[in-house]
């Protein structure tokens, strides 16, 4: 459904963040996007998003070319970003002022009862948690009911117990409508929790170093076997893509 | 600016609803000064050590007061002052915000605009006077398009560069979102530059009552600057004294109904709170 097709992107400054990225994506599937940083995952998802255009290759979307921001596409970045003039419930209903009111008001309370914050909506941002606040930054990505919702590292600002607490989260609210969820992390673990299928990508410049399905059961338990094995293989993986290009098999380790 | 930072004072910058923490004794001390001097004065005149004559006490200007009251001038002279403080007002608010919004929005409105504004704005707004007596006659056109002219610039300055500086984070935000221009600068970035625009709504507003004494020096018949100006050529410093007075409460109070108005769209801010 979304697809990628030779993307490069080159800033201005001259440097090389994607070359010859090409990826295909079905509707419902929930895609981990792991790498060292500068492996140019956050731009890639810049690109997806259309706040970035690419300098080479072509996104579509059910077949029609995306170079701006796509009614259908949502984004959830890696900070909140709630308006912090506007109480909990304006917030959410931010991006959908062109319904009519009752329609609004229905969907706003919906998504807002579904991220837990039901009894909030009349709140300033301020008074939230951070994982109240990135959830009310889902819920007003979500009230839009995107196909395609991009996640920007979501959690990586929160606490351990708060992020597994949010994972879980992501997952049930993902159960109502399935959109195609792309998330980019540095977490393997939270990776190999919510995706079907994890892309590994390398620096230098950016690209795809392994397309991998994971075939494994849910809901996912953390400390499952099957689960840590794949997170050691994962993390060897990890290894060697945020090294530069050599093939010396010697050290498989852990590296982020 | 000056005007601007005499109403403006640093206190009532502070929201109100930490006003009742702050309680009568903050205001208290700040009277002890003022009240000491005035009524020494009083004293010093009264038992004859010093001349009242040129500058006359707070009595003999709280009868003056009253006796112009009494005769409706004080009234008609404060209505004249207000009248082209407001409209001069309203017209600089206007132009400054739409100007600042364009400029801070678009790049090449800035490129186009921005400098020769620049420029306008280092000419003392009092030179123009004499130009604009010339284009719109003495009377009020003349008046209000020079205290609108000491409006817009605050504005006009203080609303681009608030935009310049507002968090790429949430513009961005708004591009996802799918706004408009229109949307962007009504629902992300205005909103976003409320405090700061409200700041410089307030130095606005205290540069129009600079500039309406100007305005009233160059030949009115009737307004708080006429009196000054009439106090002064019959000699009765009393009455500049006076209308003084009246302009230092018309500003204060015209301030802090500003500040009241505006507290409840800043409720929002997560801001600094200083202790007492």
């Amino acid at each position: 459904m979304l697809s990628l097709t030779q993307l490069e992107k080159r800033y201005p400054n001259g440097t090389l963040a994607l070359s010859g990225l090409t990826l295909g994506i079905e509707a419902g599937e929930i895609v981990a996007i792991v790498g060292g940083s500068g492996c140019g995952k956050s731009t890639l998802l810049r690109l997806i998003a259309g706040l970035d255009q690419p300098s080479r290759g072509r996104i579509t979307l059910a077949g029609s070319a995306i170079r701006d921001p796509h009614p259908d596409i949502g984004v959830v970045f890696q900070e909140p970003r709630l308006m912090p003039w506007l109480t909990i419930a304006a917030n959410v209903g931010f991006g959908i002022r062109h319904l009519p009111e009752a329609e609004r008001k229905r969907r706003v309370s919906e998504a807002l009862d579904r991220v837990g914050l039901a009894d909030r909506g009349g709140h300033w941002p301020r008074e939230l948690s951070g994982g109240q606040a990135q959830r009310v930054a889902l819920a007003r990505a979500l009230v839009r009911q995107p196909k395609v919702l991009l996640l920007d590292e979501p959690f990586s600002a929160l606490d351990a117990l708060t992020r597994t607490d949010l994972q879980d989260h992501l997952l049930a609210l993902w159960a109502y409508d399935r959109p195609t969820l792309i998330l980019v992390t540095h977490d393997i673990e939270e990776a190999l929790v919510l995706a079907d299928r994890v892309v590994v990508m390398q620096p230098n410049p950016g690209r795809v170093r392994l397309d991998l399905p994971v075939p494994l059961a849910r809901p996912r338990n953390r400390l499952d076997g099957e689960v840590l094995a794949w997170k050691t293989r994962l993390l060897a993986e990890l290894g060697h893509a945020s090294r530069p290009l050599s093939n010396d098999e010697v050290f498989p380790a852990v590296a982020i | 600016m000056g005007g601007a930072l005499t109403t403006a004072s640093l206190a009532s910058v502070v929201p109100a609803e930490r006003g009742p923490h702050r309680g009568n004794g903050g205001i208290l001390l700040g009277l002890i000064l003022p009240l000491g001097l005035a009524l020494g004065w009083e004293i010093l005149v009264d038992l004859g050590w010093a001349d009242g004559r040129l500058l006359p006490t707070p009595s003999t200007i709280v009868a003056t007061l009253s006796d112009l009251a009494r005769n409706g001038d004080l009234g008609s002279h404060v209505l004249a002052t207000l009248q082209r403080v407001a409209l001069g007002f309203l017209f600089g608010v206007t132009a400054g915000t739409l100007l600042g919004a364009i400029s801070g929005y678009w790049t090449l409105a800035r490129r186009l605009l921005d400098p020769t504004l620049q420029a306008l704005r280092n000419i003392p707004s009092i030179a123009w006077v004499p130009l604009f007596i010339l284009w719109f006659g003495i009377f009020e056109t003349s008046k209000v398009i020079l205290i609108a002219v000491g409006v817009f610039f605050p504005i006009y300055l203080s609303l681009g560069a608030a935009i310049l500086g507002v968090d790429r984070k949430l513009v961005e935000v708004g591009r996802v979102l799918r706004f408009s221009d229109r949307e962007m600068i009504t629902r992300i970035l205005l909103p976003a530059t409320l405090p700061s625009y409200i700041v410089a709504l307030r130095s606005g507003l205290g540069l129009g009552w600079m500039f309406v004494v100007a305005a009233e020096f160059m030949g009115a018949e009737q307004g708080l600057g006429f009196l000054l100006v009439d106090g002064q050529q019959t000699g009765r410093p009393a009455v500049i004294l006076a209308s003084i007075v009246a302009f230092a409460l018309l500003g204060k109070v015209t301030d802090s109904l500003l500040a009241t108005l505006s507290a409840r769209f800043l409720r929002w801010q997560d801001s600094f709170k200083p202790a007492e």
